[in-house]
């Protein structure tokens, strides 16, 4: 039984780890927080679900073009949203504002063609099979949710410590005008960053649509919430962090649904949270110094 | 090469350059000094396209820069080295030099070249897996140096390079830049520590509140009474 929920811990925290990873990266290189996160999430959800029912395409497909269409979103948020507030050198808080705008927008729009109801993916999407790994019962659902997280986190990894543009993203984190006087093209960086960052928000719209076997227009407020604990917890910019503060809060969940009680979820987790900020205000990876001069 | 022709810039209402003009010729190093607060840093930052001219114009090998973007600028060759810390602290020393390289392609030569740049700093050889943030001062300063040479500047813009370091440091720093001028970079050199950077160029501007108060060539400024007054230390 134990174990068992472990697996379930693990497809869960595999997926908020997947929508933090942009969530955080946008912060690290950006210096923003874009509460229409969670819009984007949806909208990877409903692309990959319209996929799925209107074109029968499987998995794969379903997951490229959610995140083509999520990607898409990010790349309009920057350029309505974001960018101009950029180039006014802005307060902290207004582009918070800005993308608060552009979620209600994205979400009117989504309950004005898909209304408030919920919808499913074709039953058979994923085939219903149950693998047994040493007693611990696996799901193909879960497999595929948990295997796909991992890869995507691991290509984006390999992407920014491994290739020329990743290290360029980075640098542009650390400092953007170092950045700029290495030649590294900064306003295609932020693009750049928004754009996979959101196709990542997508993904995990698709994967957790597919975990509760339901989709709706209203699922990009608890993920934001969710997403804003992760990162927080993480270490903000931190991607190590928000791969394991999406984890741990997955494990929160599942375990205070399971011991304590389903009415208190959210309480046990995010008081978790609050405990483990206590212990460390910065964050698990979190740095003690200030990032920029 | 570099030519600038009365370029204003500001920051908001402080008004930082009043029309500067100057120029560098092919191959040339020319000092710039000034006091703190003169203009020296918008003045590089204002080639580099990092601050705005709100008029005037710079123009580079026949091509007016004057509004393009900083990436634009740095591919066409002006690589600056800016003041202060401008490593990338939290990356390792060998991806600092290969993002000095970000603007080439010619993967092969890359290489060859942090070769060439680790011969030159031997020390940075040893710290190459390390964050950079761990190097002292002075190896910080020879990191931002070889990784603006790693970007095959034709025109290399250094914003007081001697500035925090030890005496033994800083006259290691000015023997780099004298060999770096004889593989024929030309260099606008920024400096506080105003008699070393007059005795490695030939030309000299003296920046005051944002203007050229003086043009001349090197030998004639470390002479000059009013210089060595205010500049030199008497
Ligand atoms: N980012 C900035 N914002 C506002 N004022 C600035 C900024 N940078 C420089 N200044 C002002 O512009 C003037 C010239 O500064 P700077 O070019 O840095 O001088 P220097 O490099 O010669 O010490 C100073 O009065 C300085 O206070
Ligand atoms: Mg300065």
């Amino acid at each position: 039984m134990f174990y068992q929920q472990l697996a379930n811990a693990l497809a869960l925290g595999a997926v908020y780890s997947l929508f933090a990873i942009g969530f955080t990266l946008i912060f690290g290189v950006m210096e923003i927080i874009t509460l229409a996160h969670g819009a984007v999430f949806m909208v990877g959800a409903f692309a990959g679900y319209t996929a799925a029912t209107k074109f029968g395409l499987g998995i794969i497909p379903c997951l490229i073009i959610s995140m083509a269409a999520s990607g898409f979103i990010g790349f309009v948020l920057d350029l309505v949203a974001i960018r101009p507030l950029r180039k006014k050198k802005f307060h902290h808080l207004a582009p918070m504002i800005a993308t608060i705008g552009c979620a209600t927008i994205i979400t009117s729009i989504y309950q004005g063609i898909f209304g408030a109801e919920a919808y499913r993916f074709p039953f058979d999407f994923v085939p219903n099979e149950n693998y047994e790994f040493r007693g611990i019962q696996l799901t193909q659902l879960q497999l595929t949710i948990i295997f796909t997280s991992f890869i995507l986190m691991i290509m984006m990894i390999f992407f920014l410590n491994k290739t020329k543009w990743g290290k360029a993203v980075r640098a542009v984190a650390e400092n953007s005008r170092t950045g700029a006087l290495l030649g590294i093209p900064v306003e295609r960086v932020y693009q750049f960053t928004m754009i996979i960052s959101s196709s990542f928000g997508g993904a995990a719209g698709v994967l957790t649509g597919l975990n509760f076997n339901t989709i709706h227009t209203f699922m990009g407020g608890p993920i934001l919430h969710r997403g804003i604990a992760v990162i927080i917890l993480g270490g903000m910019g931190d991607i190590r962090g928000a791969m394991a503060g999406g984890l741990i809060l997955g494990f929160a969940e599942v375990l205070s649904v399971a011991y304590i009680s389903s009415d208190f979820r959210d309480a046990v987790s995010f008081g978790l949270l609050f405990l483990i900020l206590l212990i460390r205000p910065s964050g698990i990876f979190g740095k003690k110094i200030e990032r920029k001069g | 090469m570099l030519e600038l022709t009365d370029i204003c810039a500001d920051y908001g209402h402080i008004q930082a350059l009043k029309g500067i003009s100057l120029r560098v010729g092919r191959g040339e190093i020319v000092a710039l000094i000034g006091a703190n607060g003169a203009g020296k840093s918008s003045t590089l930052n204002t080639i580099s396209g990092i601050v705005r001219a709100s008029s005037g114009s710079i123009i580079y090998k026949g091509k007016n820069i004057t509004k393009s973007h900083t990436d634009s600028i740095v591919r066409s060759g002006i690589i600056q080295v800016p003041e202060g810390r401008a490593i990338l602290t939290t990356m390792k020393v060998s991806e600092n030099l290969e993002l000095g390289a970000f603007i080439r392609k010619d993967k092969r030569q890359i290489k060859k070249d942090i070769d060439e740049i680790l011969t030159r700093f031997p020390i940075l050889g040893s710290r190459l897996n390390q964050p950079a943030g761990t190097l002292s001062g002075g190896e910080q300063q020879m990191l931002a140096i070889g990784r603006a040479l790693m970007g095959r500047p034709e025109l290399l813009l250094l914003d007081e390079p001697s500035m925090g370091l030890a005496p033994l440091m800083v006259r290691e720093i000015f023997n780099i830049i004298a060999d770096i001028h004889k593989t024929g970079t030309a260099i606008l050199i920024v400096e506080q520590n105003a008699r070393m950077a007059l005795k490695i160029s030939s030309r000299g501007y003296v920046l005051e509140t944002g203007n050229i108060m003086i043009e001349d060539t090197s030998e004639s400024l470390l002479n000059n009474r009013k210089i060595i007054d205010a500049y030199l230390g008497g």
